[in-house]
């Protein structure tokens, strides 16, 4: 440990390029997976991928929240589905351009999240995790009711959405690299918020908000803006969803689904850099394998998580801590 | 609308809202004593219906099945607490969602092996299976009425409980000085088992006094524990009273709303669109309700507790 | 209690007071923990704060620092009513403060978190993408700051390996980066040892003269080499204001406080 940091020290450049390493590798095996799926059951490979990568940018944006800023919003899945939702009723009111439907589904989540941002994050603790549920909730109701868009049983999509007039978002494959180039940009953006004058207020915020105030910060300023920005990019994530299964219903918003992502970031081990990644990928595969193998795999996911909650902090993160180079954070 | 329907929706809000009150209570004592946030509370409900069909299965005795099914809810959160919950209190927030969404998933899974994914349904028992004439041309199921007056009749219990005896005067000031109480030898430990135990029992009841008039089905219990946590954010966390008030609050807010939104819509826009907004809108009142409630006091209405 | 002008002991000139505080209350339930109390912290001057404990001392710094709202009573700072500012805006009019319990940022490094706070006062912090630990303005400012109290050459360790009193000089070196106008002391020197407390001491002997503080502290060795005037805090009131040897011959102080602590 104490000579991991003493080379992190004399070594900046390598340490720093080190701890891309797990990212970097995952992007290069993710850009090969189109032409090595040829091999393959290609559809299958290719779906289970795209769905992989989607559910990653949701978790890398909910990393923001939850490792970097302290914030256990248990409702994050609720932009997931508003972002979907827009999608969905925009193509079945005929509006197929990619790039209005991103307009629309950012201003939504955009909004969503400053007006129930502005209300939790009054907040804090516990108070902040119910509230974050509850109007994560009272979307997924809101969608429940809206017969004229599929109601409880939600809404197939009878056309796609149109990336500048052609169809690539409807070819898996050209679908696949959207979603890569996507992901990419998310882990980026996060990546450089974190390290960014606004990322350390909101780390530092998050082991002590009345010290940070006293310094002159207004916290809860900072706080709604990560919220907004996580949000929107879990919106990116619904939208990209709703390209995908050409099929939009009220279950992705259901508060499983936002306690299913904050696993995928513990998994992972929040906080760190590559950790909302790597959660987002193995939580996806181990769920893929063990449902193979055992219907009721979660009969054995729960108990684990669990005695991982009890027994082993840190996720996967800590794992891979010495290969990175990255301390775990907690 | 008329008279009787209002009245007969006024009812329906209680009853609702008294169910939700026995989530509530376990929930808001287990956070207010042992500031932990149990998620796994909605599955205890959902426990308590499936054990009441269980049990009604084998004794065919309503009675019997409610009070066996009471305490089986009481062991199982005796288990639950000795197995897992106990490591839980020390650990931060994140932890205990983590944990408590474990066990989610392993109840709600087990249920499924169990009894299957279809829902069950449970007779109301024969003497409780008629209608009550309210008033004139009005009949409402005399079943409800019972659920109604079970609910206030814990309600009460509960208060005289808490106010009235020593164990109530030690969860009062377990919830808000826990190093006191513990300076003064009471042991916390076995305050903290028989609290949560009793809460899963509570939670329990509610479950099985529920589950003949509606389906019980796996998961039954997940939507309705975030309500709960609405009923304690509105009402306060820690405070029994404010769970009581809240509960009642929103029961009523809830089922009137859905009766009523799509015709007050009405007033202003097209049936058309009142027929689609209104069900949205009922459907999210709840959640506003709390926002501005929390807006105003962001401890809620009897809550003196930060986090 | 009167109020009136007087001599600011570093200028000679009748100076008006950096710092007024005047009639201020917080009543917590039947609690009275700040009761009507008023005094005025000049420039030049160190004026300190003490009281037995639970005297009301850290609830009075909270309300100052605007970290709790007074029920009556107002504060004025370089001229203007601060009495309903938050306490993210008082720091930026230059009023910061330290804790009584070292809070540094644990997970940052020594230097992190002299940038963090010099970052308060360059510029926005709503800049999203730029590195900021690549910022040399912050970074040298930082370091001037560290280099200031004698803590630079602990700048690249994570703030968690810092000695106790490593961490109290630091908390100094993230309030002088931001440039205050004046400092508000919580107990800097709790839990410091001897010989770290000379240190802080000398330091802050330097630092006084250009900038005024109201140091609350338990310290008696620390107060009476530091305070230019003593305000006493008994219950939530102020039972005596004056220089140094005036407060420790008054008589109700004695019996208050200073007998009972030797």
């Amino acid at each position: 440990m104490h000579d991991a940091l003493e080379l992190a020290a004399t070594r900046p450049q390598s340490a720093a390029l080190r701890s891309y390493a797990p990212a970097l590798l995952i992007f290069v095996v993710l850009a090969l997976v189109p032409p090595i799926a040829l091999l393959g059951p290609e559809g299958y490979v290719l779906s289970l991928t795209t769905r992989m990568m989607i559910l990653a940018i949701a978790v890398i944006s909910l990393d923001l929240l939850l490792g970097h800023s302290g914030l256990v919003s248990f409702g994050h899945a609720a932009f997931v589905g508003l972002g979907a939702y827009v999608t969905g009723i925009l193509i079945t009111e005929g509006v197929v351009d990619a790039f209005t439907i991103l307009g629309c589904v950012v201003a939504a989540s955009a909004l969503f999240a400053l007006v129930t941002g502005a209300v939790s994050l009054r907040t804090s603790g516990v108070y902040f995790i119910m509230i974050t549920l509850a109007f994560g909730q009272m979307l997924y109701f809101a969608a429940s009711s809206l017969s004229a868009y599929g109601g409880d049983d939600g809404l197939t999509l009878w056309n796609n959405a149109q990336l500048l007039g052609t169809g690539v978002l409807d070819d898996p494959r050209g679908l696949f690299y959207a979603v890569l180039a996507s992901l990419i940009g998310a882990f980026v953006l996060v990546d450089r918020l974190k390290g960014s004058r606004f990322g350390r207020v909101l780390n530092a915020a998050k082991s002590n908000p009345t010290r940070v105030t006293c310094l002159g910060f207004d916290v809860f300023r900072f706080r709604l803006a990560a919220y907004v920005i996580a949000g929107v990019l879990a919106g990116l994530a619904g939208f990209l969803s709703a390209v995908q299964t050409e099929f939009v219903s009220p279950a992705t918003m259901s508060w499983h689904r936002s306690g299913e992502l904050i696993v995928m970031v513990i998994l992972g081990g929040m906080g760190s850099r590559n950790g909302a990644l790597l959660g987002a990928l193995a939580y996806v595969g181990l769920e893929e394998l063990l449902s193979t193998y055992f219907a009721h795999w979660k009969l054995i996911f729960g108990p684990l998580l669990v005695l991982m909650v009890l027994y082993a902090k840190g996720g996967l993160g800590a794992v891979l801590a010495p290969l990175t180079g990255e301390r775990p954070r907690g | 609308m008329s008279t009787a329907l209002l009245v007969v929706q006024v009812l329906n809000g209680l009853q609702l809202g008294l169910l939700l009150f026995l989530i509530a209570a376990g929930l808001t004592l287990v956070f207010g004593i042992m500031g932990c946030i149990n998620l796994a509370h909605g599955v205890q409900y959902m426990i308590g219906a499936y054990l009441a069909v269980q049990f009604y299965a084998w004794t065919e005795h309503f009675g019997l099945t409610i009070l066996l099914a009471l305490a089986t809810a009481l062991l199982l959160g005796l288990l639950l607490e000795i197995v897992v919950f106990r490591r839980l209190y020390e650990r931060d927030h994140l932890d205990q969602v983590l944990a408590t969404f474990g066990i989610i998933l392993f109840v709600n899974e087990a249920v499924k092996v169990i009894w299957g994914p279809v829902p069950l349904s449970l007779p109301a028992p024969e003497l409780l299976s008629g209608s009550f004439v309210l008033m004139d041309g009005l009949l409402y199921p005399t079943y409800r009425l019972a659920i109604l007056a079970a609910g206030l009749l814990v309600a009460l219990l509960l208060w005289l409980v808490v106010m009235r005896t020593r164990v109530g005067m030690r969860l009062r000031a377990g919830a808000t000085h826990p190093q006191i109480v513990s300076a003064l030898g009471v042991d916390i430990g076995r305050l903290f088992m028989l609290v949560f135990a009793f809460g899963a029992m509570l939670a329990g009841f509610a479950g099985a006094l529920a589950a003949p008039i509606l389906s019980v089905e796996p998961g039954m219990g997940d939507n309705l524990l975030i309500v709960a946590f609405v009923v304690i954010i509105i009402g306060g966390i820690g405070s029994i009273k404010g769970a009581f008030f809240a509960a009642l609050l929103v029961g009523l807010v809830d089922t009137l709303g859905r009766s009523l939104a799509t015709d007050v819509l009405k007033l202003a826009f097209a049936p058309a669109t009142a027929n689609q907004i209104g069900p949205a809108l009922a459907s999210m009142l709840i959640y506003i309700l709390m926002a501005a409630i929390l807006w105003v006091r962001p401890t809620g209405l009897f809550g003196a507790r930060t986090s | 209690m009167a109020l009136f002008w007087r001599r600011s002991p570093a200028s000679g000139r009748v100076a008006e007071p950096l710092l007024q505080v005047c009639g201020l209350s917080k009543r917590f339930g039947a609690l009275l923990a700040t009761d009507d109390v008023s005094f005025e912290l000049f420039p030049g001057e160190c004026h300190a704060l003490i009281g037995p404990n639970g005297a009301g001392k850290t609830t009075l710094v909270h309300q100052i620092s605007g970290l709790l709202r007074p029920d009556d009573g107002s504060i004025h700072f370089a001229g203007s009513d601060i009495t309903r500012l938050p306490a993210a805006a008082r720091a930026l009019r230059g009023l910061v403060r330290t804790f009584q319990i070292s809070s540094v940022i644990d997970s940052f490094t020594t230097l992190d978190n002299v940038a963090l706070a010099a970052q308060a006062r360059h510029g926005s912090s709503f800049r999203f993408l730029a590195r900021a630990d690549r910022e040399t303005a912050l970074n040298d400012a930082a370091m001037a700051a560290l280099a200031d109290v004698g803590l630079e050459h602990r700048a690249q360790v994570p703030a968690t390996t810092l000695a106790h009193g490593e961490k109290r000089v630091l908390e100094l070196a993230m309030a002088l980066v931001q440039k205050p106008r004046a400092l508000l002391l919580d107990e800097p020197m709790a839990g410091v040892g001897l010989e770290e407390a000379e240190r802080l001491i000398t330091l802050l002997n330097r630092l006084k003269s250009e900038l005024p503080m109201l140091l609350v502290e338990h310290d008696m060795q620390a107060v009476f080499s530091l305070a230019d005037r003593l305000s006493v805090l008994v219950y939530g009131r102020l039972i005596a204001t004056g220089t140094p040897e005036a407060v420790r011959a008054d008589p109700e102080v004695r019996a208050a406080y200073l007998g009972d602590a030797g």
